[in-house]
């Protein structure tokens, strides 16, 4: 790990002192140890608390929200509709009357559903790209980098509408089941993982401890996974968690454009898109769910802000 | 007496009393300097020396005030030239930085601004103290003209990766020097450069230290080094100076233990390891922060009784001008020797099959359609129990002769035989057991170990692979490894984090001894370690190879540590051996004319001051070698014609020594009782 360094790369390296080592001997750190130390910098910092906390609450809406829910989010029905927020109902009704606390807090599903598993299998097929890329180098960078620019390329949106819609041809309608758009927003991450991964895996690659590896006569697989992955493990995470807040994003603009849940689900982006043309008349039916997509993006991002900042250092 | 002392003091370059610092981790404060007075008088050079860790850089800093945020000085006083450096705040901070103290680093490629033209930066320190950008443009090709930049206007327009590490270190010392500082702090200034580089730029601040009458505080772990630029050395450790005193009386007297015990570990006066094992400092440096009440070397000293664990000593005088922070002064120089001394090694028989030959050895790397001729046809053999030392500056092929032997990178022509059979070019086409058969130590254990696997993965998996053992049998001889390289077996478990800079080098040797192998190549494992940790390093490299019988091929710039190892020296310049032979002939005369400059630039302590022999310039690049002798360039005994025409062939002049030389031996002979004149011609 490097230290931060303030002039000239030569200042003194203040070493990891542990409490409870023995004098006299420097402190033989076993990996537990070490861990936990990492665990504890991470779990000690504010924002990542408050940022876990949110989370979590959202997680467990999205496990329990029917339970949680003062009301049946789809099929309680009150009047009038569009009423304003009162005691019994703290968000209001939304156009059909529906309550919407209850929405807002089953909607959580439809997003955890898809975001963490896009993002595990954007992460995994990028890391393995990346790696790919920078370990070989040469022609196979150059081809496999050519193809990763020419995805990023295309915006986002346009790609992911693009490829939901020729996966739903053939049937009626747009058909977006959950599985689709995890395989969408995950490929789409992949270039840009692949990107973060393979620069690392460059700088790994010139030390010592690869050709360490090959006068062991290992194989280019083994080098790849079990001597450079672990040493690009913090760069992974961090991109992990960075993504993961993207991969929110991303699922929400998806079904506001359409490409998502259908009516009558509670889910967020869906809500905002069936109501937002009456914000004026009900600015709740739309911020409320606006805000719960924003609460959890922005927790997600201090997780990651705290993850950087340790692995950074 | 006092009355004759206060204006003295008033007038020291600098002056430091009591000076602690102390580091802030984890919300508590560690004390890593624990109590420094010293005295630096006007234009004088003292010398800071210890193992890292010691708090040297720590007290330089704070004399810059430029510790890092969690730094802070708790107690003491730091003067410069009369004035309170410790008082200072804002704008006079700042204009103290900019005209009274200038401090130049270990490495001057990381004190330079890397996208910013070398003249740029040079300017803005006159451009700071009012003067126009045409007088800056002119004072910045002075200054460079007088570190001896031979085309200052095109240095000015070049940026700091386009200059050697000694051009980097050149600049730094004239933009250190350009404001005429009261003080000037080196820190370990020539520790990256090449015997030969380090040796002008140590003449040239001794020169510049003169005509700016600069007082100058000379941090290294280098004593010869020390020796050769300082009038008064002080011995830190722990945060202590624990002696003090005049230059010769500390090399030639030392009055402490650790003195004593630093000048041991040091292979010096043509030591070798048949005559005997060098001696180790045994123990640790206590971490930062550690509370240490009584002397704070009392659990490495073999001196120690009751009085040290209970009372902390005063700096006894012991010599004019010469102090002592040790209870048995009187008695420093009886410390017992922590090893053994008995020789180590094994005579080597060279009548049977040699266990490697290289033939015409060669490797040209191609660069932007450049041809780079880095190994030019290089023939040697080695045989069991031998080792092979490689001296040469950088550039010079030492690295890439190492990683062809290896087939880490295959040659362009010539092979690599093991015990008579060649050995294919590529790594991935040999065999299991030659893979295994050739190992190498890498310089930086930081870099060779992997920082995510524990010491145990690392072992068993170079067993699996290179022996060819599982299961406990597995086991069982990672702990012997473990055991024989002198580690504790609980290092298995840790991580390289958890380990010290030495501790790791043994991680590395032990993994590449793991499966038995015939040859080991060293690519300067000691130059990243303390002294005392090199001579438990190079002890425990003679006790393998003297019980294993295993060749070495020994790569490093510190010549001492070359001549206590090697058997057989090999010298190479730009890819071509220019001197083989014994290791006693290669160090005696005569010489080729390149080991000789290479020999006179090192600094050592026994203070037989050779005439140093300055070599023109520096390394040519490979993509543009000479023609004719590639060394007539810079050769301080340069013939003529033939050796810019003519190769010299490389002749044996007596059995089982060659060189590569125009001039007979006879002549060199001759020549070389006398120093060569001086070359002038300096190309950049």
């Amino acid at each position: 790990m490097t230290r931060p360094t303030a002039i000239g790369g030569n200042m003194p390296q203040v070493p990891v002192v542990v409490e409870g080592a023995p004098p006299l001997t420097p402190a033989l750190d076993t990996p537990k140890r070490v861990r936990r130390e990492t665990l504890r910098q991470i779990v000690r910092s504010p924002t990542f608390v408050v940022g876990a906390i949110v989370t979590l609450f959202w997680i467990v809406c999205a496990i329990a929200g029917n339970h949680i829910a003062p009301y049946d989010p789809i099929n309680d029905s009150f009047t009038p509709t569009y009423a304003h927020p009162t005691w019994a109902h703290p968000f209001g009704m939304d156009r059909v009357g529906r309550d919407v606390l209850s929405r807002v807090l089953v909607g959580a599903r439809s997003v955890l559903e898809v975001a963490p598993a896009a993002t595990l299998l954007g992460v995994t097929l990028g890391s393995a790209l990346g790696l790919l890329m920078g370990f070989f180098g040469g022609w196979v960078d150059n081809i496999l980098g050519r193809i990763v620019d020419a995805v990023l390329a295309v915006p986002f949106i346009v790609l992911s509408i693009l490829v939901l819609t020729a996966l739903s041809a053939g049937s009626e309608g747009i058909n977006v089941s959950a599985l689709k758009l995890i395989l969408v927003i995950g490929i789409a991450f992949t270039p840009i993982v692949a990107r973060t991964v393979r620069s690392a895996v460059l700088a790994e690659r010139d030390l010592d401890y690869v050709p360490a590896a090959r006068l062991r006569d290992e194989k280019a697989p083994y080098i790849m996974f079990s001597e450079i992955l672990p040493n690009v493990m913090g760069p992974i995470v961090v991109e992990a968690t960075v993504r993961l807040g993207y991969a929110v994003f991303a699922v929400a603009t998806l079904a506001f454009v359409g490409y998502g849940p259908q009516p009558p689900s509670p889910d967020w982006g869906l809500q905002i898109a069936e109501q937002y043309a009456d914000v004026t008349l009900a600015w709740w039916a739309v911020v409320f769910p606006a805000l719960a997509i924003a609460s959890l993006v922005v927790a997600i991002n201090l997780i990651a802000d705290t993850i950087q900042q340790v692995f950074d250092e | 007496m006092t009355a004759l002392a206060e204006p003295a003091r008033a007038t020291a370059a600098l002056a430091v009393r009591d000076l602690e610092i102390a580091y802030r981790v984890r919300g508590r404060d560690r004390e890593v300097v624990r109590g420094i007075s010293l005295e630096i008088g006007r234009q004088a050079s003292y010398g800071l020396v210890g193992e890292s860790g010691c708090g040297k850089t720590t007290a330089a800093l704070a004399i810059v005030r430029y510790l890092p945020r969690n730094g802070r000085v708790t107690a003491g006083s730091i003067e410069v030239a009369g004035r309170d450096v410790l008082a200072l705040r804002g704008e006079a901070l700042r204009r103290y930085r900019l005209n009274d103290v200038s401090m130049v680093y270990q490495n001057p490629g990381s004190a330079m601004n890397p996208s910013l033209r070398v003249g740029r930066q040079l300017a803005e320190v006159f451009r700071l103290r009012g003067a126009t950008r045409s007088e800056a443009h002119e004072r910045s090709l002075a200054a460079l003209r007088e570190v001896h930049i031979a085309d200052p206007e095109s240095v000015l327009r070049r940026y700091p990766h386009q200059l050697s590490g000694g051009m980097q270190q050149r600049v730094v010392i004239a933009m250190s020097l350009a404001t005429n500082p009261e003080l000037l702090i080196l820190d370990e200034p020539t520790t990256g450069l090449d015997a030969t580089v380090e040796a002008e730029v140590l003449e040239l601040i001794r020169e510049l230290q003169a005509r700016h009458s600069t007082a100058v505080l000379f941090i290294s772990h280098n004593l010869g080094v020390i020796r050769k630029m300082c009038a008064r050395i002080g011995v830190l450790y722990a945060g202590e100076l624990v002696e003090e005193g005049p230059t010769e009386e500390i090399l030639g007297n030392p009055r402490h233990p650790y003195t004593v015990g630093l000048l041991r570990c040091i292979p010096r006066g043509g030591l070798r390891k048949d005559r005997g094992r060098l001696d180790t400092i045994p123990g640790f440096l206590p971490p930062i922060g550690a509370s240490l009440p009584a002397c704070v070397y009392v659990h490495r000293c073999a001196l120690a009784q009751q009085v040290c664990h209970d009372e902390k000593p005063s700096d006894h005088p012991v010599g004019p001008e010469h102090t002592s922070r040790c209870h048995f002064h009187d008695r420093a120089q009886e410390l017992p020797r922590a090893t053994a001394d008995v020789p180590a090694a094994v005579p080597i028989d060279r009548g049977g099959q040699a266990l490697l030959e290289l033939e015409e050895l060669a490797k040209t790397f191609r660069q932007d359609g450049h041809e780079i001729k880095a190994l030019g046809g290089v023939s040697a053999a080695l045989w069991p129990g031998e080792t092979l030392g490689l001296v040469g500056e950088s550039g010079s092929g030492k690295t890439t002769l190492a990683r062809t032997l290896l087939g880490i990178v295959p040659p362009t022509s010539g092979s690599v035989r093991l015990e008579g059979r060649v050995l294919p070019a590529r790594l991935g086409e040999r065999a299991p057991r030659d893979i295994a058969a050739l190992q190498i130590v890498f310089q930086n254990p930081d870099s060779a170990l992997n920082r995510r696997h524990t010491v145990r993965r690392m072992l068993k998996r170079a067993l699996v692979k290179l022996a060819n053992l599982r299961g406990k049998a597995c086991d069982d001889r990672a702990r012997d490894l473990v055991e024989a390289v002198r580690l504790p077996e609980r290092a298995l478990s840790t991580r390289p984090m958890a380990l010290s800079g030495g501790q790791k080098q043994r991680v590395a040797i032990a993994r590449a001894f793991a499966g038995e192998p015939r040859l080991v190549i060293c690519d300067e494992p000691t130059s990243a370690l303390d002294v005392s940790v090199q001579a438990a390093i190079l002890n425990l490299l003679v006790d393998l190879q003297s019980s294993k019988r295993t060749s070495y091929v020994f790569i490093s710039h510190d010549l001492g540590v070359v001549r206590y190892l090697s058997d057989r020296i090999a010298v190479l310049y730009l890819g071509r051996l220019m001197e083989f032979g014994p290791a006693e002939t290669v160090f005696e005369p005569p010489h080729h004319p390149y080991t000789e400059a290479l020999l006179s630039a090192v600094p050592t302590l026994e203070g037989e001051q050779r005439p140093r022999i300055a070599l023109a310039g520096e390394i040519p690049s490979a993509a543009n070698p000479p023609t004719g002798c590639v060394f007539h360039t810079r050769c301080p005994r340069f013939l003529g014609e033939i050796c810019m025409n003519e190769e010299p062939p490389l002749l044996e002049d007596e059995p089982g020594h060659a060189m590569r030389c125009h001039i007979p031996i006879e002549e060199l002979r001759r020549l070389q009782a006398t120093p060569p004149p001086a070359r002038t011609a300096t190309r950049m």
